[in-house]
C-alpha cells in the first residue's frame, strides 16, 4: 500500500506528465535551476501539509463548506511558504513572483486532497500529499536541468560549460537562446512524455 | 454529532477563520523584519548599481551586509532636494575618484508600480548607467524592462539638448542609430515602454532645479 502511494506519483502516475496537471507554473519557473527547486519544494510543502490537516479534520468539515474550508487551509500553506520566502530566499522569491501565490491554484493539491486526503487517515494523506508534489518537483527540475544547461552554459548559477569553447572566445559553441524561451518548456515536456511513455507502454491510450 | 446542520457549519467557519487569521498574522509579524531589511537592501543593491558599481554578487555568503558595506564605501553623501515630493539624491564616488549623481524615477506600469535609478555624470546631463524594476508587469514583455540589456541602452544618453530638457523617449521599432535622447521599445511591451518614457519625463523634470543649481555652480 505504502510502496503504491509513495512510487506511484513519481512515475506511473505523475501529476505533470501522466495527469498533466500544473502546466503552467512547469513552463514558467524552469528557465533556471535555483528558482524550479525553490517551487518544487514549496509545492511539496504545501501538498504534503494541506493533505496531512485537512486528513485530520476529514470527519469534521461540513459538507457544504467542504472546498472552502480546503481552499482556506491551502491558501494560508501558501501566503506563510511565500512569506517564509521572502524573509529567507528574497531573491528567489522576486523570481518566482506570482507563482508561488499561484500555488493554490495548482490543481495537484486539490485534486489530491479531494481525490485522496478526504477519504484516508493523515499518515498516508501526508505522505500521498508529498510524493505528489515530489512527482511535479521532479519533471520542474528535470526540465530547469536541460533549460539551464543548454540554455545559459550554467546549472545553478555556476559556469559548466567551457568559457573557452564560445565562439565569443574562438570556440564553436552557443548557448541556444531558443531554450530560454517559454514555448521550449513544452517541448522539452512533450519529450519527458514521449521518453516516459515508450518506458512503459500501459500509458498509451488504445486506437 | 450532525456536521450538516446550520448552527455547526456557522461555528466551524467561524473558529476556522480565526485560527486561521492568527496563524497569518503571527507568521507576518515574526517576519516583517527580515524582509524589511531585505527590501532596504534590494534598493540599496538598485542604487549601487546605478552606478555600476556591486555587479558580481556570486559568492557573497552575505548578500545584506556585503550591500551595506558597498553602500557605506561608495555612497558618499545622500539627501532629499525637495520634501514635496521626496527627491532623494545619492551622490556615489567612484574608484577614479569622479562623482556620479543617482536620483530616483517612478511611476505607474500596466499592472502596477515601475521605478527606477538613474545615475548621471557630473554634467548632470549625461546618463551613466541606470537600472529599472517593477512591481508586477508581464513577464517576457513588459518585465523586460528589469533587465540589464535593457537598462544598458541608456548609458551615454543624454537628457538635455542646448540646456532644454528633453528627457529620453522609448521608441517602438526602434530608436535612429545616433539619436542620444532615444532607446529602442520592447516588443510587446508597449504600454510599459510607454509608461517608463513618461516616468523618466515627470521624474527627471522634476529634478530639473537641482541640476541647474549644480551646472551653475
Amino acid at each position: 500500500m505504502f510502496k503504491k502511494i509513495f512510487l506511484e506519483p513519481l512515475f506511473k502516475g505523475n501529476p505533470i506528465t501522466v495527469l498533466v496537471l500544473g502546466i503552467c507554473s512547469a513552463l514558467a519557473v524552469t528557465v533556471k535551476l535555483e528558482p524550479a527547486l525553490v517551487m518544487a519544494l514549496s509545492v511539496i510543502i504545501v501538498t504534503g501539509f494541506s493533505s496531512l490537516i485537512l486528513s485530520f479534520l476529514r470527519n469534521t468539515i461540513p459538507n457544504r463548506i467542504r472546498i472552502i474550508v480546503q481552499l482556506v487551509v491551502v491558501a494560508t500553506l501558501v501566503i506563510i511558504v511565500d512569506q517564509i520566502l521572502r524573509a529567507y530566499a528574497y531573491n528567489v522569491s522576486k523570481q518566482l513572483s506570482v507563482f508561488v501565490g499561484l500555488i493554490i491554484t495548482n490543481c495537484i493539491i486539490m485534486g489530491r486532497i479531494e481525490a485522496f486526503a478526504l477519504g484516508n487517515k493523515p499518515w498516508p494523506s501526508f505522505v500521498d500529499g508529498l510524493t505528489n508534489g515530489a512527482g511535479y518537483g521532479l519533471i520542474l527540475v528535470a526540465v530547469a536541468f536541460i533549460r539551464e544547461l543548454l540554455g545559459s552554459g550554467t546549472l545553478l548559477g555556476v559556469q559548466i560549460i567551457p568559457q573557452s569553447w564560445y565562439m565569443t572566445n574562438g570556440g564553436f559553441y552557443e548557448n541556444n537562446g531558443l531554450i530560454i524561451l517559454p514555448p521550449m518548456a513544452l517541448i522539452i515536456l512533450g519529450i519527458v512524455i514521449w521518453i516516459q511513455r515508450s518506458i512503459s507502454k500501459g500509458l498509451i491510450e488504445k486506437q | 454529532m450532525n456536521t450538516n446542520s446550520n448552527t455547526y457549519t456557522f461555528i466551524y467557519a467561524s473558529i476556522l477563520v480565526v485560527v486561521v487569521a492568527a496563524a497569518l498574522a503571527f507568521v507576518s509579524e515574526v517576519l516583517k523584519p527580515i524582509q524589511q531589511s531585505n527590501i532596504e537592501s534590494e534598493k540599496r543593491l538598485n542604487i549601487l548599481r546605478s552606478a555600476h558599481l556591486a555587479l558580481e554578487l556570486n559568492g557573497v555568503s552575505n548578500r545584506n551586509s556585503y550591500v551595506a558595506d558597498m553602500f557605506n564605501k561608495y555612497v558618499t553623501n545622500s539627501y532629499c532636494v525637495d520634501n514635496d515630493p521626496k527627491l532623494p539624491v545619492y551622490e556615489c564616488t567612484l574608484d577614479d575618484g569622479s562623482t556620479v549623481y543617482v536620483v530616483e524615477v517612478s511611476g505607474q506600469g500596466l499592472w502596477g508600480p515601475i521605478w527606477g535609478f538613474i545615475s548621471l555624470k557630473d554634467d548632470m546631463n549625461t546618463i551613466y548607467g541606470a537600472v529599472f524594476d517593477h512591481k508586477g508587469e508581464t513577464p517576457g514583455l513588459g518585465a523586460e524592462i528589469s533587465t540589464k540589456e535593457f537598462a544598458r541602452q541608456f548609458e551615454g544618453k543624454t537628457i538635455f539638448d542646448n540646456n532644454r530638457f528633453i528627457s529620453i523617449s522609448v521608441v517602438k521599432g526602434g530608436a535612429k542609430p545616433g539619436d542620444n535622447h532615444a532607446v529602442d521599445a520592447i516588443s510587446g511591451g508597449t504600454i510599459t515602454s510607454n509608461a517608463l518614457q513618461e516616468m523618466l519625463y515627470n521624474s527627471l523634470e522634476a529634478y530639473i532645479p537641482f541640476f541647474n543649481s549644480k551646472t551653475h555652480q
